[in-house]
């Protein structure tokens, strides 16, 4: 089905106003809010801490625990409080997308907590929490490759489009959702997950459109973790 | 480690208390500063507030739904609080289903707020027997420097002041509509906990003074008028202790009233 015009009348390679905020939770070791449109991630970093049960422990690194949840009123019919499938799959991914940049061998038998919530919700959940978790492991001070940024692209009727709000993904002419996470460094996926139909090409197009959005983001993590530590040089 | 830790910490409190002083410079009967209400911080529920009390804050969410009545209250609406603590909010707090803490704490902001029958749930009848609105109150603690419990139930409060019944089509909610008509909201509850250390009476305890604290008493007012009651804490409390927690109390209702549009 053709799709014209995006609801929003925003481009196709136009993604929605972000924003980003470091130490927005003070207990924790490392905190960070992500926004894009109505989506709204925080993410609260606790660790390198000791692990246990012990058995859970790794000698030879330590791990990273990764939780993603959605508050009961972030979406508009309320979700009961609580994990399920879904958020536990998230979880699992999250962790994934994140493992290959945070230097865990520095860290022997401990555990590097991330908890992720999804306080508003207007599709991208997965991957604002993603950027909100890269930053708060960085302001937490883990050392780090790169940071992680991460943007849905997809397919909305027969165009490639990046950012699909809810509307979006609801299209009844189809839609195909792509979360796609990088590390805008060396460029590597850590994050590829797809809902829908797509051609080999119109997949290819959409990471290249992805490429570009990660890079925007990339930007907006490193100035919200440097207007963070501001100053601090001057202490 | 940590036991050094903490009896550190407890010594230095109970020393400052015994010049009448606090670790944060607060007297005794204070509160922390500053007090903040956000209102409707969330686009998809049907009222939401952020609620900070220094360094502690809490958001609540209120959704409705329609359901059946409960038999013995026919013609009634029901209310139903759930409290998460959230770990990223604490590092003693962790993953899973909702333990004791977090049920107290919903609880007892449930009954300041059903015993002083703020919500007229007579108003929330639709049709008797068959069809009321459901208003599920839901709690997430951000940040807990301590004292969760008042920056909680003043969240809901604030919270439910905000709430627009949603659109109604063939007696199914329009999610994302909301009409004009607000919840019949009739008198607003606050709760003020007091704690207990070494024989002095603290209010607005943080985290630190939490760990030293033997007991603690939880009440909540309308006016002068004190609706409900929760006594928390390992150790006893004595009828005078009780007296002058809700002389203080009391006093400071009115402060985190003022807070209040």
């Amino acid at each position: 089905m053709k799709y014209a015009k995006r609801f929003d009348n925003r481009k196709l390679d136009e993604m929605r106003p972000m924003s980003a905020k470091v130490g927005v939770i003070k207990r924790a070791d490392g905190s960070a809010m992500f926004q894009i449109g109505d989506t709204i991630a925080i993410a609260a970093v606790y660790g390198p801490r000791q692990l246990y049960p012990k058995f859970l422990q790794n000698p030879e690194k330590g791990i990273l625990r990764c939780n993603y949840d959605m508050i009961s009123f972030s979406v508009p019919e309320r979700k009961k409080p609580g994990p399920n499938r879904r958020s536990t799959e998230i979880g699992l991914v999250t962790e994934q997308s994140l493992n290959p940049v945070v230097q865990l061998e520095l860290f022997p038998n401990t555990v590097v907590d991330v908890f992720i919530h999804i306080i508003q919700a207007n599709a991208g959940t997965r991957c604002a929490g993603i950027c909100a978790a890269s930053m708060a492991l960085a302001h937490a001070g883990v050392p780090m490759k790169d940071l992680v940024a991460a943007i849905s692209v997809g397919k909305v009727g027969d165009k490639i489009v990046i950012d699909l709000n809810k509307e979006e993904e609801d299209f009844e002419g189809g839609a195909t959702d792509i979360p796609v996470a990088m590390t805008p460094r060396n460029n590597e996926i850590t994050l590829l997950q797809l809902d829908g139909e797509v051609s080999k090409e119109e997949l290819l197009e959409a990471l290249s459109l992805a490429k570009k959005g990660c890079e925007k983001i990339y930007k907006i993590q490193q100035q919200a973790l440097k207007d963070a530590f501001k100053g601090e040089k001057n202490e | 480690m940590l036991s050094k830790e903490r009896k550190m910490n407890e010594s230095y409190i109970l020393s400052l208390l015994e010049k009448g002083k606090r670790i944060d410079g607060r007297s005794l009967s204070q509160y922390r500063k500053p007090i903040s209400i956000e209102y409707n911080i969330s686009k998809n529920a049907e009222g939401s507030a952020r609620v900070t009390i220094g360094e502690t804050e809490v958001i609540v969410g209120v959704k409705l739904d329609i359901g059946e009545p409960y038999p013995d209250s026919p013609d009634e609406g029901t209310i139903i609080v759930t409290a998460e603590l959230l770990p990223l909010s604490s590092p003693d707090f962790e993953s899973g289903p909702p333990g004791r803490n977090a049920t107290e704490l919903a609880r007892i902001v449930d009954r300041g707020i059903r015993e002083s029958k703020a919500i007229d749930l007579k108003k929330l009848c639709i049709t008797p027997g068959e069809k009321i609105w459901m208003v599920f109150i839901d709690i997430y603690t951000m940040n807990d420097a301590g004292n969760l419990i008042d920056a909680s139930a003043l969240a809901a409060i604030a919270a439910l002041s905000q709430v627009k019944l949603p659109k109604v089509e063939d007696d199914k909610i329009v999610y994302g509509e909301l009409t004009a008509k607000k919840l019949p909201l009739v008198k607003m509850p606050i709760t003020c906990t007091m704690g207990k250390i070494a024989g002095n009476i603290v209010a607005d305890l943080s985290t630190k003074e939490e760990k030293t604290m033997s007991a603690r008493l939880s009440i909540a007012f309308d006016g002068d008028t004190i609706h409900a009651l929760q006594k928390g804490g390992s150790s006893g409390l004595t009828v005078d202790d009780i007296e002058k927690m809700i002389d203080m109390a009391a006093k400071n209702s009115k402060e985190l009233r003022k807070v209040l549009k």
